[in-house]
């Protein structure tokens, strides 16, 4: 049965820009689902339109099939863990949880055996009479929730509810939050930005980015069969390469073919692989003088056999994390690979590495090798988009008229990013960084609040400023169809 | 030299200016009041002032009198200022900060030229400057410093707690009588303290306003100092209000040390 469900909302801020672009997602009851993004994805904002606080521009919420959609948060069969607990200053742990139920006007007896039971639950007997302000952090959380919970709501929200607490209270946190969900068997809906959290509690994983739902999927599912750059990027660490489907079954990247298990994409398709450090295997790989052959060595027989894709390089670094080592390994064709292992190889080893063909992951390219843009072809020559002009060849404009409309076509890898603003025809900020082996996909957000996209060799930061040039050769434009 | 850079260099010693005129100027009238309360005109220890008071209809009606002016005159500030302050606090009114200038702005006038406008503008009107007019002069003069702190509580209260009773089922109205309310009785309370003690023992403002036919306790105390026969009895009623005002303002301090951010005080 369907307890939640959200269909088709956006919500605009007065500065026109869209918190939610079009969310529709639907919750079943007694799930545990976490919504999980960066800051400033929407995520809270979605809790907050579930939760009453917020109204959507557009759009739906249905709880239980009734449209709550512009009902005030008072009548909303759902109460809410806030971020910073938001617990009464002025009222004792017992007034706090007992607030909900004062204002249902419930016997006295009642509500006091509740509030000891859901105190009982949350593992705070005994602390009834004292004042919120002498509690801890974590033993504030579980006043939060022993006050939300105790309403007995159909869905419980939770805002980023451990993001207050250290670690270690964290972690224990966590687990008590999963049983507590098995316990109470009311639906959960999590709100972090915690990958990890996610990953471990929840039943359903919500990737949010940018106001919008990038997948929807179990935590194995998210994390094994990430469905774009972003989603793969954001949980774990992971390898991304741009690749070509050549076809069924067969992928080509950094200057190789490897089998996979993927069907469906095409012939000669552009797509991107994800590849776990983990999933790589490697092995250290002794050059023989005479023969220059490769020889593969490896005494513990780790490796697997079999007709697989090996590719070699050179280790670059290599970091002790605990359980295993995470080094960096640069391919001869100058292709970076993050790798993990339990085994240590030290910096400037040659070693081979493959993978198994299940352990590529194959995404369908978001977009590919070109930036389209909508332009104006102005009287003086030159082309108008992005909110500026460009200078754009002669030969290229002749077959055009002023005022003609035009498709725009910017290769990612031809626009060149100047450090100093003033000195690009456009200024913007670097909004979304993603490495593919052998150069950067950046994304920089003019200041007129257009994206572009750029391939480049250079480092650059989040939030760098950057100045904007297009060579003119490089800019591309042919007839609009209509 | 020496020694002068190390009293300048010992931070304690900064304090000295201030120690010393707290001392000719505060500590040593109280003694002062203390020491003449408790003698007679020639000099001898009595308890003969105190005794005069509570035994003398006049004055002593004329004390219950004045805390009752006092009392209604903080009532009615914080039915005034309260919502006023609300308003100007809450977002969802988005007030210009303007509204809260206007308010706050006759603070920016000594007290005793609005009084005298205030009595002016009665008899321009026609009205008789009897103990309306007092009333009025004297929430006229206070409400700002009832505005003030309760402004400054309400401005501060963190929207989580309303979005959090909301969230807990409590209809608009019961958000604020069950958590803005209780959450703002600190700035209350300052105000209170801010209205309640300066109302008491307010001497010229009912002079002004009554054109002195009503006497507060205020009054009577000047009246027995300017007299000159009186001193000591002056004294001992300023001592019986220094008492009054401070266990006032012991309430209020209590109730503000436990729900942090009072307002003013």
């Amino acid at each position: 049965m369907k307890i939640i469900e959200v269909k088709h909302v956006s919500k605009q801020f007065e500065d026109g820009k869209f918190a939610l672009n079009d969310v529709s997602l639907s919750i079943e009851k007694g799930e545990f689902v976490t919504i999980l993004g960066p800051s400033g994805c929407g995520k809270t904002t979605l809790l907050r339109c579930i939760a009453g606080f917020q109204v959507a521009t557009s759009g739906d919420i249905l709880l239980n099939g009734m449209d709550v959609t512009e009902m005030p948060p008072n009548k909303r069969p759902v109460n809410t863990v806030f971020q910073k607990y938001a617990l009464f200053p002025h009222l004792n742990v017992f007034d706090n949880v007992a607030f909900g139920l004062k204002l249902k006007k419930i016997d006295k007896n009642i509500i006091e055996q509740k509030v000891k039971a859901a105190l009982k639950t949350v593992g705070l007997s005994d602390y009834e009479f004292r004042n919120v302000d002498s509690l801890s952090g974590g033993q504030q959380q579980r006043v939060a929730i022993a006050r939300a919970i105790i309403n007995e709501p159909e869905v419980l929200l939770l805002d980023e509810p451990l993001a207050a607490l250290d670690l270690k209270m964290r972690k224990d946190m966590q687990l008590e939050l999963k049983e507590m969900h098995k316990k109470l068997g009311i639906t959960f809906l999590y709100v972090t930005h915690d990958q990890e959290e996610a990953l471990t509690l929840s039943d359903r994983v919500v990737v949010m980015n940018e106001g919008r739902i990038q997948q929807i999927g179990t935590p194995t599912d998210i994390y094994n069969e990430p469905q774009n750059c972003f989603v793969a990027d954001f949980i774990g660490e992971s390898n991304i390469l741009s690749a070509t489907m050549i076809r069924d079954r067969r992928v080509a990247f950094c200057d190789a073919e490897f089998d996979c298990v993927d069907e469906g994409f095409g012939e000669n398709a552009p797509v991107d692989v994800v590849i776990r450090p983990e999933d790589i295997y490697i092995w250290e790989n002794t050059k023989t003088s005479i023969a220059k052959q490769q020889a593969d060595y490896d005494p513990d027989d780790r490796v697997p056999k079999g007709n697989f894709t090996k590719w070699y390089g050179t280790v670059q670094s290599s970091i002790f994390k605990g359980v295993h080592y995470e080094m960096t390994v640069l391919t001869d064709n100058n292709y970076e690979f993050l790798v993990q292992d339990y085994h240590e190889f030290k910096p400037g080893t040659s070693v081979g590495m493959l993978v198994k063909p299940e352990d590529i992951q194959i995404m369908r390219k978001e977009r590919y090798i070109f930036n389209n843009f909508e332009g104006e072809v102005l009287k003086n020559g030159k082309v108008r988009f992005l909110d500026a002009e460009w200078e754009i060849n002669p030969d290229d404009i002749a077959q055009f008229e002023a005022g003609d409309i035009v498709n725009v076509k910017v290769p990612f890898k031809e626009i060149d990013l100047q450090d100093h603003e003033e000195d690009g025809v456009l200024s913007g900020e670097v909004h979304y960084i993603l490495f593919k082996g052998n150069h950067y996909a950046l994304t920089i957000r003019t200041d007129e609040g257009h994206d572009i996209y750029v391939y480049t060799t250079d480092v650059w930061d989040d939030g760098d400023r950057v100045g904007i040039l297009i060579p003119k050769e490089s800019i591309h434009i042919e007839k609009r169809q209509s | 030299m020496a020694k002068l850079t190390n009293i300048f260099n010992n931070r304690r010693s900064w304090a000295a200016p201030y120690a010393l005129f707290l001392v000719l100027f505060v500590v040593l009238p109280l003694i002062m009041i203390v020491f003449y309360a408790f003698h007679d005109a020639s000099g001898t220890f009595t308890v003969h002032n105190f005794t005069k008071f509570f035994t003398t209809n006049t004055d002593l009606n004329r004390f219950i009198y004045s805390i009752g002016i006092a009392i209604i005159t903080t009532l009615i500030c914080i039915l005034l200022g309260y919502p006023a302050a609300y308003i100007m606090a809450s977002a969802e009114f988005n007030t210009p900060k303007v509204m809260a200038i206007l308010f706050i702005l006759p603070m920016w006038v000594n007290f005793l030229l609005r009084t005298i406008a205030t009595a002016e503008l009665f008899s321009m009107l026609g009205m008789p400057l009897r103990e309306g007019a007092l009333l009025f002069g004297m929430v006229y003069d206070f409400l700002p410093f009832m505005i003030y702190p309760i402004y400054n509580t309400i401005q501060k209260l963190d929207n989580s707690y309303l979005e959090a009773a909301r969230d807990l089922g409590a209809t608009p109205l019961q958000v604020f009588t069950k958590v803005t309310l209780p959450l703002s009785m600190p700035g209350i309370y300052s105000g209170i303290v801010m209205v309640f003690m300066p109302t008491v023992s307010t001497f010229a403002i009912s002079e002004i306003l009554t054109e002195n036919n009503i006497h507060l306790f205020g009054t009577t105390i000047q009246e027995s100092i300017n007299s000159g026969t009186m001193l000591n009895y002056g004294a001992a009623l300023s001592l019986i209000m220094l008492v009054i005002i401070g266990i006032t303002s012991l309430i209020g301090n209590n109730d503000n040390s436990e729900s942090r951010e009072g307002g003013l005080l």
